[in-house]
């Protein structure tokens, strides 16, 4: 507290905040009632210098921002080379090109090669599964030339399988292994694809939504912990 | 007296067919049970008598499902869990995902805000690096700088207990802000502590530094180039000691980082020696940060304008910062709900375990030791 006195220009801003503390959660408090609004009001705000264009069709939807397309001298490129199978966006700031399976490999490649995309930061994927094609994959770029990201994105059926992209950026490995044990997506050409996280034998792929969030596999754990099983 | 020796001795000494010593390769196992290995890693070793010729890591002792946990909580609900991953800079995770929320409501935080997390964040790289300096040296043999890190370290520690009320685990911040107001002395106590740390990272370099056992156990060891790191997308400062002049909050300034003069540090060789400077000057360089944070942290509210139930708009986002171990990333979908559709985290330490292989290849068993620590994981964080 004699702390305090010493310095006075520091402490007056804490002594009125604590005190503002309990009113902070009143206005949230006022909030709640539109809760969405917020959400809505906020987006519309910076919407970026390219939203005014669709914004007129767009504001009887409270909907917050939506994706943009992209342009860019690279999209250009590959938009005149493959055509209808590329389509590139832009959503918040951040650019992705959803690309049609069988573009994958020349895709992949060519970004790391000709756009210096020489940095893969993570590969993932995310399951729908009411859909056809259940499963997103995504790849996460990064090119230290450029400074810039790039999302790579693009849906496969159940049970396809995707070209493994180890030999374009050696830090796939790991990453790929993950999404076969999460998600049981193969990888063609992958030099070792096996489980990581969990153990060699375990039935399931637990990141796809139908493995509830209890569920594990009891016969794993009875042979293998010699219990049975704790759920 | 003795008896003569009238028989012929019927030694053999011919070369018998297979050689005594067995030169053949040795696979030996480490862990996951092993001190060295700073928690629960498990390495599989393919030796040629104490050469290393391969490794393969075996993960996964600690995988607690984090992503999967994230589908069924809301998105204020898993806050607290990202804490869990990189236990040792439990702020780090927690501004992250914030951040990440953050982009995906597409708000931020107020100025106040950005900057007590600002200075929280580069206090805990502070306390994360001395951690691993404590038990980096005591792996390669050097038992006291543990002890002087974990003296100091914890006064960084009871400045987030006196903030937050939790030494580790902080959950020290909120999307769209931070909960707590900086407490009655809370400049006062950061200035005091980096008067405090000063002469002390002196103190660590004195006893480091210029060791020889030191220098004998991490110069040329466990060597990356940096081509090689970019190609297996290590990040952090192993990237930098390669000489890759990368840092998230300057190629990408999130927070309130560009309104900071600070330098990257790099090294040059990529060896662990290089690694060990790159860390010891951020240490300086996040004191010159959390200096210029302290002296100019504005007024205002510290609670952005978030809605109490928060619903992101459908979409999907990545936002990564900088972690003391390199790029943590989150990437979070939203389908309009409560509840993450999916959240995926990017970890730094996982992805930079992957160049242990490479980094230990024709070393000796002694400095896998050596590089396990210089890689500086945290197995929360790798299994997630």
């Amino acid at each position: 507290m004699a702390e305090e006195v010493k310095t006075p220009a520091p402490p007056p801003p804490p002594q009125p905040q604590p005190a503002k503390t309990g009113p902070s959660g009143g206005p949230e408090g006022e909030q709640k009632p539109t809760a969405e609004k917020p959400a809505a009001a906020a987006p519309a705000a910076p919407a970026k210098p390219a939203a005014p264009a669709a914004k007129p069709a767009a504001p009887a939807k409270p909907a917050g921002p939506v994706p943009m397309p992209w342009t860019s001298p690279l999209v250009e490129k590959y938009k005149g080379q493959y055509g209808s199978g590329l389509d590139a966006q832009t959503y918040l700031g951040q650019n992705y090109l959803s690309v049609d399976r069988s573009l994958i490999p020349d895709i992949l490649r060519l970004l790391r090669d000709e756009e210096q995309f020489d940095y893969c930061v993570d590969i993932t994927a995310v399951h729908y599964p009411k859909r056809e094609k259940q499963f997103d994959v995504v790849w996460i770029l990064y090119s230290f030339p450029r400074n810039e990201r790039v999302r790579v994105k693009t849906q496969i059926a159940d049970g396809a399988s995707l070209p493994s992209s180890v030999s374009i950026w050696p830090t796939a490995n790991w990453l790929e292994r993950e999404v076969y044990d999460m998600f049981g997506i193969q990888f063609d050409g992958h030099p070792d694809l096996k489980r990581i996280l969990l153990p060699d034998g375990w039935k399931g792929y637990p990141l796809r939504k139908d493995y509830g969030i209890l569920q594990q596999d009891k016969e794993w754990v009875q042979i293998n912990l010699g219990i049975e099983s704790g759920q | 007296m003795s008896a003569p020796i009238n028989e012929r001795s019927n030694l053999d000494l011919e070369t018998p067919e297979k050689p005594y010593l067995d030169s053949n390769e040795l696979i030996i196992n480490m862990g996951p049970q092993h001190p060295a290995t700073h928690g629960v890693l498990r390495v599989i070793l393919k030796l040629d008598g104490e050469k290393v010729l391969g490794t393969e890591c075996v993960i996964g002792y600690l995988h607690r499902g984090v992503e999967k946990i994230a589908e069924n909580r809301t998105y204020t609900m898993f806050n607290p869990y990202v804490d869990r991953m990189d236990y040792v800079a439990a702020v780090s995770n927690g501004l992250g995902y914030c951040e990440a929320v953050e982009k995906l409501l597409n708000t931020e935080a107020p100025p106040r805000a950005k900057y007590i997390r600002v200075i929280l964040t580069e206090l805990n790289r502070i306390a994360s690096h001395q951690l691993w300096l404590g038990t980096h040296a005591l792996d390669i043999g050097a038992m006291t700088p543990l002890f002087y890190t974990f003296r100091d370290r914890e006064e960084i520690l009871k400045i987030f207990e006196k903030y937050c009320g939790a030494r580790l685990t902080t959950h020290a911040f909120r999307i769209g802000g931070c909960q707590y107001e900086t407490y009655a002395g809370f400049e006062k106590d950061v200035k005091n502590f980096l008067t405090f740390f000063a002469p002390k990272i002196d103190e660590y370099e004195a006893l480091l530094t210029g060791n020889r056992i030191w220098l004998e156990r991490t110069k040329n060891v466990g060597v990356i180039s940096g081509a090689d790191a970019i190609a297996l997308g290590v990040t952090g400062p192993v990237l930098r000691a390669s000489g890759v002049k990368w840092d998230l909050r300057k190629a990408q300034p999130y927070a309130a980082y560009s309104e900071f003069d600070f330098e990257i540090p790099t090294g040059e060789n990529g060896d662990t020696f290089d690694r060990y400077m790159v860390r010891m000057i951020e240490m300086r360089q996040s004191m010159r940060i959390i200096e210029q944070a302290v002296n100019g942290i504005p007024e205002g509210p510290i609670m952005g304008k978030v809605p109490k139930v928060i619903k992101p708009p459908v979409g999907e986002i990545y936002h990564s910062i900088e972690a003391p171990k390199g790029e943590l990333g989150y990437f979070i979908v939203s389908d309009g709900s409560t509840q993450p559709y999916r959240v995926r985290v990017r970890p730094p330490s996982f992805v930079n375990l992957q160049a242990l292989d490479v980094m230990v290849r024709g070393m000796l068993v002694a400095d896998v030791v050596a590089v396990i620590g210089t890689l500086d994981i945290v197995l929360g964080e790798v299994d997630r």
